[in-house]
């Protein structure tokens, strides 16, 4: 991290030098980041998971209709064929049909979740880092407490007092999964809140929260937004997690992860097509938002380190 | 040294102590409060009012928080009435066998991870480096119990060479007793763990290949392979200590899941079963010893780290 804030205010200085030195404008440091990004084929296959998930979720049923409503008895656990690309499941609805179904919530439940973790973690690990001292010491001594119960554990207790709902599925992900970039920006902002500019900034008048929100937060910008892809990877695991442990959201609303926990049951009769689809949905939009993130972390450092 | 590990173990008696503090407020959060969440919907007000009366609900709150911790204290978990057992006793019958568990898992997941880092850091940017790279997310990304089930597939049906079900023993040593059903349950746990121990080896080493005393090591004519494996290795291992303590955590989960996945009946199992049964008192019993185990891990891990590493307790003197 301090690398990273120290090639940053390098960065800074040199881009207030060149004008005056009268070399010719460089490429705007977005667009640097950019080509670093989509050099990295694993970000860019990441990306193009990502976005056929998306279409296939989406848009994907109005092309493909199926009822995944009404439960039809007479059509369960039938094989893949006609009619049935991917088969059905044992309450005879329409496996292709389903997993788009199902990819929505997952994909919506995934990154709103991971979005709002990011948000809290970004706040709180902003204002303990600034304010520094005995709060700080606090702030972040309530990390350490929320961390020191393993996550599964804490969001299993949770879904026991309040029913899951698709909602509630990300308030109660997002509201325990802000700790880890709570310690990523705390550390960025300490090593900021220090800065000249931050200095010259309240020199003038400004306040504190005013340092937060255009200073701080904007120049901690690259480690938060490559953890948020990496929150949304995870947030996806626990939705699935929590199917899998009983207390996903309630049929006939349906996730790759309960799919997959559904399937479970039939993983000894042979019903394959009820466990690899979901499965494997659920590792390949994992494993993208991962390359994602990678390929986002490789850019944001090559922005700063290249000028 | 004396004043990093007071300052540590300051840290850790208050992270304790909100622990006992979100576990209460968790308590009293209950739908229809403890007493409703405990006895059902079918009990009566006097049963209500007698329960509450014989747990000290009726007490002022922070008389009742005190009256909470100095239970704990005492390993006084409450009683559950789901079980008809204290939850101290449910709780000992079980944690001997994820502590099992998670520790052979462990050992496993060092055991291949530290090799395979160490070829990845040497390897760096190279074919060895990509691969590793991109299986270690591969199973990072799969859920564990798809990972698990995939191998009672692969193992249990397809291959039938073992059991798809951990050992049903009721202490450790019956467990111990049926090594071949623990396999599984083990490598699905280990699996995951090596994905992410092996990427803190790899980012360890390479930071310290690129050091100067490396360089010097090098420069003195120093065999490669004594450089890796003595000079940078150890330098290397101390920063992935504390990164084990970190993690600790995730591999509860990953208990949870194995052990529900495997029906192991270890702390993961019991939470689980209690979670369908809505057993608050095992569910915060369980939820606090997990949280006691992972800040007494992360203790001994920094602990061990400043007793290896010099610099960190004189970093704490300054």
């Amino acid at each position: 991290m301090t690398t990273n804030s120290t090639s940053h205010d390098e960065g800074a200085r040199a881009r207030q030098a060149e004008p005056a030195v009268g070399v010719p404008r460089r490429r705007g440091v977005w667009r640097q980041g950019a080509e670093v990004f989509f050099q990295n084929r694993l970000a860019v296959l990441g990306l193009i998971i990502v976005i056929a998930l998306v279409l296939f979720s989406f848009v994907g049923p109005l092309f493909y209709r199926t009822d995944q409503v009404h439960t039809s008895l007479p059509n369960s656990y039938l094989p893949p064929g006609p009619g049935h690309p991917l088969g059905t499941d044992g309450l005879g609805y329409d496996q292709l049909g389903r997993l788009m179904v199902g990819g929505q919530t997952s994909i919506t439940v995934g990154l709103l979740a991971g979005i709002f973790a990011t948000f809290i973690g970004t706040l709180w690990g902003a204002v303990a880092g600034f304010i520094g001292g005995k709060v700080d010491a606090f702030m972040m001594r309530v990390v350490d407490a929320l961390m020191s119960i393993p996550a599964l554990f804490l969001f299993m207790l949770m879904a026991t007092i309040v029913t899951p709902s698709v909602p509630l599925l990300i308030v109660i992900i997002g509201a325990f999964a802000w700790l880890g970039p709570a310690r990523l920006v705390r550390g960025e902002t300490l090593s900021l809140r220090s800065r000249e500019y931050i200095m010259a900034m309240r020199g003038m008048g400004g306040t504190s929260g005013r340092a937060i929100r255009t200073h701080i937060v904007r120049n901690a910008i690259g480690t938060v937004v490559v953890n948020a892809t990496f929150q949304v990877a995870d947030a996806v695991l626990y939705v699935a997690y929590l199917s899998f442990l009983g207390l996903g959201v309630p049929p006939p609303a349906a996730n790759w992860g309960g799919m997959l926990s559904t399937g479970l049951t039939d993983a000894y009769s042979g019903n394959w097509w009820l466990i690899f689809p979901p499965g494997i949905a659920i590792i390949l939009i994992v494993l993208a938002f991962n390359f994602i993130g990678d390929g986002l972390r490789d850019a944001f450092e090559v922005r700063l380190r290249k000028r | 040294m004396g004043t990093f590990i007071l300052k540590r173990l300051g840290q850790a008696v208050v992270v304790v102590i909100l622990v006992t503090m979100i576990a209460f407020a968790l308590l009293h959060s209950l739908p229809g409060g403890a007493a409703r969440a405990t006895l059902g919907k079918e009990a009566t007000q006097e049963q209500i009012d007698q329960f509450n009366h014989d747990n000290g609900f009726d007490l002022p709150v922070p008389q009742q928080y005190v009256r909470y911790v100095g239970d704990i204290a005492q390993g006084d978990f409450g009683y559950s009435y789901k079980l008809n057992q204290d939850v101290s006793d449910a709780i000992n019958q079980r944690l001997p066998k994820t502590i099992l568990l998670s520790l052979i898992s462990t050992i496993l997941a060092i055991g291949f991870a530290v090799p395979l880092g160490v070829w990845q850091a040497v390897k760096r940017n190279r074919g060895p480096d990509y691969t590793i790279t991109i299986a270690a997310m591969l199973a990072y990304s799969t859920p564990i119990f798809f990972l698990g089930l995939l191998l009672i597939i692969l193992f249990s049906q397809v291959w039938p060479i073992l059991p798809p079900e951990a050992p049903q023993g009721y202490t450790v040593a019956e467990v111990m007793g049926d090594p071949k059903a623990l396999i599984l349950p083990v490598i699905t746990l280990a699996i995951v763990t090596v994905a992410s121990y092996s990427r803190y080896v790899r980012s360890s080493m390479v930071d310290n290949l690129n050091e100067q005393y490396v360089r010097t090591a090098r420069a003195k004519g120093m065999s490669e392979a004594r450089v890796v494996f003595v000079h940078t290795l150890r330098n290397a291992m101390f920063p992935v200590i504390t990164l084990l303590g970190l993690y600790i955590p995730a591999l509860f989960s990953g208990a949870l899941v194995v052990e529900t996945l495997f029906n192991f009946n270890g702390m993961g199992l019991l939470f689980w079963q209690s979670a369908q049964n809505r057993d608050y008192p095992i569910l915060l019993g369980v939820t606090i010893i997990l949280a006691l185990a992972t800040v007494i891990g992360a203790l001994v891990a920094d602990m061990l780290y400043a007793v290896a590493d010099p610099r960190v307790r004189l970093a704490g003197k300054k």
